[in-house]
């Protein structure tokens, strides 16, 4: 079975503010998005990173074949258990997500 | 109307060839961004900048001349990387420097934007502080420990400043949109269209091939669309790269969220002007019945001191866990009544370890640094020479690459206020002033 990584051309994390970690998934083709938009649950990004699927957005962004997930940081940037203060390296566990 | 963004962070640079590009047309406003709060909460609370003074002492010290030359009113929006009344006067101080140094004269206008802890307790106690995570509710607590506050003004009091003549406008913390769309707003452009330009225009060519935040862009505004050329011949933008840039750093790809209200780009329309002009349409703007100003503040948290070391030997990485709760119950019973409940937190950093080496870093943060300090050399001694079961490596657990192995770090900052005020007035935490230089 193939990795969410292996549709993606990018796929990146970043904090948007101290307070939210978001994800964007941009992908080669519109069809690719919509195979993976399909299939990518918030099940399964609640598992990958144990939030509640309550606070998952998952949206579409046609516009760039994309599709962006945002959810609240556990540890906000700078708190004393934080370990990636910009959140830039926080997308391994989705990008091991099965699809 | 054009409008030109000097780089993506004052202080990154930028090319001064990509600057006179830009300044063979009129220019009718110069801006640039000088803060973030990516890089966490240290800046706000040490007062410091992440930037380097002689690098944004070189940013200012081309494009000031420049922009006083072309009487292009120059806006600089939160100074210092964090924009508290520090942050503000370091960048003053190094514009006076600059203005000295090659004779210039001008207006400089100047917007505060800290705020009291009474400020922010009367709005909580009125129930006008709305929470922007449920991870983060406003405790009255976290008010009071903080030692700094700031709030993020959107373009009315840079508007005010324009209205007033200034030449110079340098802002504590701002929104990074107001900068380039206050100038707009203000010359009557329609603000759906001022905002999601100026969400693009304040990371510099970050929306161009190939991409930069140290270089400089340009944005032209007109009655029903605005446009977007990099400065730079070898950079182009294209309409991917443009309407990507509405995902970077954003919780949300469509709407943009103002002090004044929302920028919505449901129905944008991007186009290919030419080879490497983008021309954007559409994007609305719906302003908010309630007014808000963003609030960030900090505490501080204490003392650090870290001691990073790695394990390479695979038994020892896997016995990790065991040695880090045997070093943590020595340290608290050795600390237990000579050191005050709660005066210092160990936090283990930890990474790799599976099929590689283990990296970890011993970090302490004690109320004061010789706390740090001394819980610090106790956990790194502890952890050095941890016995268990059928340890063969009997002289050490851990390599260290430096000597001293302990690192001083220092203060310590953490968020404690980060929240929406609702307002009466989007100028009512703003000090403005104005003067000559």
């Amino acid at each position: 079975m193939k990795k969410l990584i292996d549709y993606t051309k990018i796929l990146r994390s970043k904090n948007a503010g101290p307070l939210y970690i978001t994800f964007d998934l941009i992908f080669e083709t519109c069809e690719e998005m919509q195979y993976v938009a399909e299939r990518l649950t918030k099940e399964a990004v609640s598992k990958a990173y144990d939030v509640d699927e309550s606070k998952i957005d998952i949206i579409i962004y046609a516009v760039v074949d994309s599709i962006k997930i945002t959810f609240p940081r556990k540890n906000i940037s700078g708190a004393l258990s934080d370990n990636d203060i910009y959140g830039c390296q926080q997308h391994i566990p989705l990008a091991n997500i099965e699809i | 109307m054009k409008i030109v963004a000097l780089n993506g962070l004052l202080g990154y640079g930028y090319s001064e060839e990509s600057l006179d590009i830009a300044f063979s047309e009129k220019v009718d406003y110069l801006g640039v961004d000088a803060g973030s709060t990516d890089p966490g909460p240290f800046y706000l609370g040490s007062g410091k900048s992440f930037t380097a003074r002689s690098a944004v002492k070189r940013d200012l010290s081309i494009a000031l001349p420049k922009a006083l030359a072309h009487k292009a009113p120059f806006i600089i929006g939160t100074a210092g990387g964090a924009g508290s009344e520090r942050h503000v006067a370091w960048v003053r101080e190094i514009i006076e420097e600059i203005a000295k140094e090659q004779n210039l004269h001008f207006k400089l206008g100047t917007v505060l934007s800290d705020v009291s802890k009474e400020y922010v307790l009367e709005k909580l106690d009125a129930g006008k502080i709305k929470n922007m995570s449920d991870e983060m509710p406003l405790e009255r607590a976290a008010v009071e420990e903080s030692s700094c506050i700031v709030s993020q003004i959107g373009i009315a009091p840079i508007i005010e400043l324009l209205g007033q003549g200034a030449d110079v406008i340098l802002c504590g913390r701002a929104c990074d949109t107001a900068i380039y769309a206050a100038p707009c707003v203000y010359n009557g452009y329609d603000e759906g269209l001022a905002f999601h330009m100026a969400k693009i225009m304040e990371c510099g060519a970050m929306c161009s091939e190939p991409v930069a935040a140290a270089d400089v862009m340009q944005a032209y505004i007109y009655d029903d669309y605005f446009e977007l050329r990099p400065a730079n011949p070898i950079r182009k933008c294209t309409v991917e790269r443009v309407a990507a840039h509405t995902l970077y750093e954003q919780t949300n790809p469509y709407l943009i969220f103002e002090p004044d209200g929302v920028c919505d780009l449901t129905n944008s329309e991007f186009e290919q002007a030419d080879e490497r002009t983008v021309r954007v349409r559409n994007s609305k703007f719906r302003e908010a019945e309630v007014k808000t100003l963003k609030l960030e503040g900090v505490k501080c948290s204490g003392y650090r001191t870290i001691c990073p070391a790695t394990v390479y030997d695979p038994e020892t990485i896997a016995r990790i866990d065991e040695i880090i709760a045997t070093v943590t119950d020595f340290v608290h019973e050795n600390t237990h009544g000579r050191l005050p409940d709660g005066s210092y937190t160990v936090t283990f950093k930890t990474s790799g370890g599976k099929d590689s080496s283990l990296g970890i870093v011993i970090d302490v943060v004690g109320k004061t640094q010789d706390i740090a300090d001394e819980v610090c050399a106790l956990v790194r001694s502890r952890m050095l020479h941890c016995d268990y079961d059928g340890r063969k490596s009997t002289a050490g657990n851990l390599a260290f690459p430096f000597s001293p192995s302990d690192i001083h770090v220092g203060e310590v900052y953490e968020f404690s206020v980060f929240h929406l005020a609702e307002v009466d007035s989007l100028l009512e935490t703003a000090k403005i002033s104005l003067e000559e230089i």
